[in-house]
């Protein structure tokens, strides 16, 4: 049977592994290398690579750190950031990621998901969203979350950008909570239920993790096939081993 | 002395299983030609992505002839393990025909996502030389929509709303549908028991 996932995100910025509190105020976290294998060590089961400064900058990954942990590393991992073509995600690819995850590119360009799920299969191929509850209720996507300076509120429904980033050919979707996001309160499980309901494809949390306890929730609550989180594994506030006892205790399975 | 190759089959996955080599202290030069198909010690086939063009490739540095006679260990690893197969419904594609069976889309259904990503577990009993030492629960990263039925040929298999086949065999050809090169300790032992072949 299918394991649920534990994938600590590295948010990367000028080569070094950064972590912020709702997207700001940036805190060096250590070196991309170090923090890659003690977390293969610990147990994850993939990484994510998220180059925070990339997509607001618009400029492309630097390929060579993705070699270095490609080279270095035995579990899956995808990089995020600054992916806005079929070119740009090749070299990212072919230095060794087994996924790329696009976000304001595709808001930008939502052709682009299709074209990279054509070039590489939909397998390769994952949607990041991050969302926000409005005033009326409604949740909606942000753009360039990276940089709170240029995040741009867009007029279209999460879940609706959802289907269509699914119909488009998304191979997984990782939705990013940005209420609770760096708040360590537990993730959104009421946005995450509905869009699990939506969601035909893998589906993985993110934004709000704060203790073992949030991780069993959106397993067994929202049903997502992987937790992302940063913070609480940089800080070892959740050491990923105890993480996993305490998941399979609660009868949900997970890699041992 | 095994002098492996990679056939260069145009995937994306192609530096991870030659970086997953030279972590086990193996050089595996990438491999365009039929004679230096012939001369390695063992081939491995690696493949990310559709069914059509990985076989398109095969055709255009014509390798389809010589990989269906090779005599020495074969590894398909993904796509490359689907390609081992008569045919896949994923377009229609003909395929290298080695093994009798047809590679089919799994089905998605309520709770069970397609792709069918993540790590599963290898349900297998053992008994083959490529399988030494292989924990009775070992897992591995898969990520795929299309599979190959359980058969004669299937060493190990996994579950996803279907049991497919995860490990097979015929005769000098082997291939896993999970990634080994992205499979832990569990991937590095398959892929050291496959150079000791």
């Amino acid at each position: 049977m299918l394991t649920r996932r534990i994938i600590p995100c590295l948010d990367v910025k000028a080569g070094r592994v950064v972590k912020g509190v709702r997207f700001r105020d940036h805190v060096d976290m250590g070196d991309i290398l170090d923090l890659a294998l003690r977390y293969r060590a610990e147990g994850a089961d993939e990484l994510v690579f998220y180059d925070i400064g990339a997509s607001p900058e618009q400029r492309r990954v630097d390929t060579a750190w993705v070699a270095r942990v490609a080279a270095a590393i035995d579990i899956p991992f995808c990089v995020a950031g600054g992916i806005d073509s079929v070119e740009s995600a090749r070299a990212v690819l072919q230095a060794g990621a087994d996924k790329v995850s696009v976000n304001s590119p595709a808001l930008a360009r939502p052709a682009l998901i299709g074209e990279l799920a054509d070039a590489f299969g939909v397998q390769c191929v994952v949607v990041g969203i991050d969302s926000l509850r409005d005033a009326d209720g409604a949740w909606r996507v942000r753009q360039y979350s990276g940089d709170p300076d240029k995040t741009r509120a867009l007029a279209q429904t999460t879940l609706d950008w959802l289907d269509e980033a699914v119909q488009r050919g998304a191979g997984e979707i990782v939705l990013n909570c940005m209420g609770s996001d760096g708040v360590r309160s537990g993730y959104d499980l009421e946005q995450l239920g509905a869009a699990r309901a939506r969601c035909a494809v893998p589906l993985v949390a993110s934004g709000g993790a704060g203790a073992a306890q949030h991780f069993v929730d959106v397993f067994r609550s929202a049903d997502v096939d992987g937790a992302l989180a940063a913070s609480v594994f940089h800080s070892g506030a959740v050491e990923i081993g105890a993480l996993k006892q305490t998941l399979r205790s609660q009868g949900v399975a997970v890699r041992p | 002395m095994s002098c492996p190759v990679l056939v260069d089959s145009g995937g994306t996955n192609l530096g991870s299983v030659r970086y997953a080599l030279q972590r086990l202290g193996v050089d595996a030069p990438l491999a365009t030609t039929p004679a230096q198909l012939r001369a390695a010690s063992h081939v491995i086939l690696p493949g990310v992505g559709a069914a059509g063009p990985g076989m398109q490739r095969l055709r255009e540095l014509e390798l389809v002839e010589t990989l269906r006679g090779l005599g020495q260990p074969v590894l398909g690893v993904c796509l490359g393990m689907q390609l081992l197969f008569d045919a896949s419904s994923e377009g229609g594609e003909t395929c290298l025909g080695v093994i009798p069976a047809r590679v089919e889309k799994l089905a998605a259904a309520p709770g069970l996502r397609v792709p069918h990503m993540g790590w599963n577990r290898l349900l297998h009993s053992g008994g083959h030389r490529l399988l030494r030492g292989l924990d009775a629960d070992a897992h591995a990263y898969f990520v795929h929509s299309y599979a190959a039925p359980v058969g004669p040929w299937t060493l190990a298999a996994a579950e996803h709303g279907q049991r497919f086949s995860a490990v097979v065999q015929k005769d000098n050809f082997y291939g896993m549908q999970f990634h080994p090169e992205r499979s832990g300790a569990a991937g590095a032992l398959l892929l050291q028991n496959f150079l000791s072949l």
